[in-house]
């Protein structure tokens, strides 16, 4: 999957956050030719950090306000994460290395439905990304079956993401603020 | 290109088939690999079509080229590159019957005809009235008539003259939902569909007025693809909720014209994941299925069955067939036991098949 965006890079577990830098093996490591640490990738999606979860909700809930298409309570240049902000009340995640599958289940509660087909989307994406092609990747919103059927057709999201309006918006929501 | 080991799986214990009893097979064929292609680089490999005399394999892909590939020796190898079609993914290729053309269906929303000159494909003229990506082309086998289908929910029939002219002369709103495949009958003009909406819509001329004439409902999730048998007279449907389906056309005995299609053999069980497409081998009869679990498998008719509930058992099966999903799975027009898959990691690979190894 290819798209122009900052996280395009061998390692996509650096988020800069409040001036905290969060360094990974593979940064330290001067051999680039590691492969990338399937640890690292299952700890950034599962309940155990969750402070980097939230960096990259941080980012999707920072784009969303800035196309006005949630109402900012806060400060723009210290928005609300998207959990603070009640977007998505909480993601389940399950990671099966072994069969090579991840499973997400995320809460959106805003009602309108593309709202939630659009942060179900950058979940999607960021996933791809994020792990090896062996991967199957499962995405079920808990709250409609008409979004997880869109996010599971691969044929409907590959045509979704060659669409460069949406692709923009989606890497956008990906983006990650560096201080 | 890399040549790999050749995969073979024999002499394994079939699954149960889902029909109430217990029917155990042995899986007495074998899938060979000859040869593995790295075709379309950093994209998916969506589509593998065989030209009619078998000769040629076209595939196609996310990096929104076609590529025609021939037998060099006894290696498969880049004949033509056609990259300047579409803007988009290219989803599926389709031969004319005479082989003398190429259509070409594309997320960008248009179909591309291109002619065959020499050892080269043309640019001969593009299709266009879908709203958006066109998900399938298909030719009929008189050559005069091409069905194309897309999200937009429609099916699209053309018809195309001597003097190369493409004219749509109809478009049917059947489905509710994106139309993923379009399939002709081998001998009758009848064109099939398979939907997101989890249904197959049977489409006939009547009256100068093409329409659908029947609605196969079963599925339970998503249609991808479909494939009728060599006589025409049934039709398999794969689907994302894990089966094939086998459907056969019922006429009434009191002589009215009410036709109904129903399911004959549902195949259940067999798959991890999505079937993403399903053939069906003219000279053997044979079923081959693409899974999103990354496997290939190769399905045989029961002979001794009753033919109004035919039995398929499944013969051979390689698992790990491609490291991702597979998308397409073609046998060769000519060459019985061939078959052709393709993968979202950009490969195509090219088998043997041996009903008894």
């Amino acid at each position: 999957m290819s798209g122009g965006t900052r996280l395009e890079n061998a390692n996509p577990l650096i988020f800069q956050r409040s001036g905290e830098r969060l360094l990974t093996a593979t940064d330290e490591d001067e051999d680039l030719a590691d492969p990338i640490d399937d640890r690292e990738i299952f700890d950034i999606l599962s309940n155990q950090k969750p402070h980097l979860r939230s960096c990259f909700l941080n980012g999707l809930s920072r784009t969303l306000t800035s196309l006005h298409l949630i109402r900012s309570i806060s400060d723009p240049e210290h928005p609300l994460s998207l959990e603070e902000l009640n977007v998505v009340e909480q993601m389940r995640v399950n990671v099966n290395d072994e069969e090579s599958t991840v499973s997400v289940e995320f809460t959106p509660t805003i009602p309108h439905c593309s709202m939630a087909t659009l942060i179900g989307l950058s979940i999607k994406v960021k996933l791809l990304r994020s792990l090896p092609d062996r991967f199957k990747v499962l995405l079920v919103s808990s709250q409609t079956h008409l979004i997880n059927k869109q996010l599971a057709d691969k044929e409907r999201v590959a045509a979704a993401l060659e669409n460069s309006q949406l692709l923009e918006v989606v890497n956008q929501c990906l983006s990650t603020r560096t201080m | 290109m890399v040549a790999l080991l050749p995969c073979i799986c024999i002499n394994r214990k079939a699954l149960k088939q889902e029909a109430g009893s217990e029917l155990l097979y042995e899986m007495k064929g074998a899938l060979e690999l000859l040869q593995r292609v790295s075709a379309h680089a950093d994209a998916s490999c969506w589509y593998v079509a065989w030209s009619p005399a078998g000769t040629l394999l076209a595939s196609c892909g996310g990096d929104r080229a076609i590529r025609i590939w021939g037998k060099e020796g006894d290696s498969w190898e880049c004949k033509s590159v056609l990259a300047d079609g579409h803007q988009r993914t290219v989803r599926k290729v389709a031969w004319s019957p005479c082989g003398k053309y190429l259509a070409s269906a594309s997320f960008d929303a248009t179909t591309c005809i291109w002619k065959k000159t020499n050892d080269d494909f043309e640019f001969l003229t593009v299709l266009e009235g879908h709203e958006n990506e066109v998900k399938c082309v298909t030719w009929a086998p008189s050559g005069n008539l091409l069905a194309t289908c897309s999200r937009d929910k429609s099916v699209w029939i053309w018809e195309v003259d001597e003097e190369d002219e493409y004219e749509c002369v109809s478009v049917v709103n059947s489905h509710t939902q994106d139309v993923k495949h379009v399939v002709w009958h081998p001998t009758q003009e009848l064109l099939a569909s398979a939907s997101y909406d989890n249904k197959v819509c049977i489409y006939k001329e009547e009256d100068d007025d093409w329409g659908c004439r029947a609605t196969l409902e079963g599925h339970e999730s998503t249609v991808w693809s479909l494939a009728f048998d060599p006589e025409g007279q049934r039709l398999a449907s794969c689907s994302d909720d894990r089966t094939v389906k086998i459907w056969k056309e019922s006429t009434p005995g009191d002589g009215s014209t009410d036709e109904s299609w129903k399911c004959v053999c549902n195949l259940s069980g067999f798959h991890g994941r999505t079937v993403y497409d399903v053939a069906w081998c003219r000279l053997t009869g044979a079923l081959a299925t693409a899974c999103g679990d990354d496997g290939v498998r190769v399905f045989r008719e029961d002979p001794t069955a009753d033919p109004e509930q035919p039995v398929f058992f499944m013969s051979a099966h390689v698992p790990k067939a491609h490291g991702q999903d597979i998308n397409c799975v073609s046998w060769n027009p000519k060459e019985a036991g061939l078959l052709a898959t393709c993968s979202d990691n950009g490969e195509f690979a090219i088998w043997k098949y041996n009903s008894d190894s």
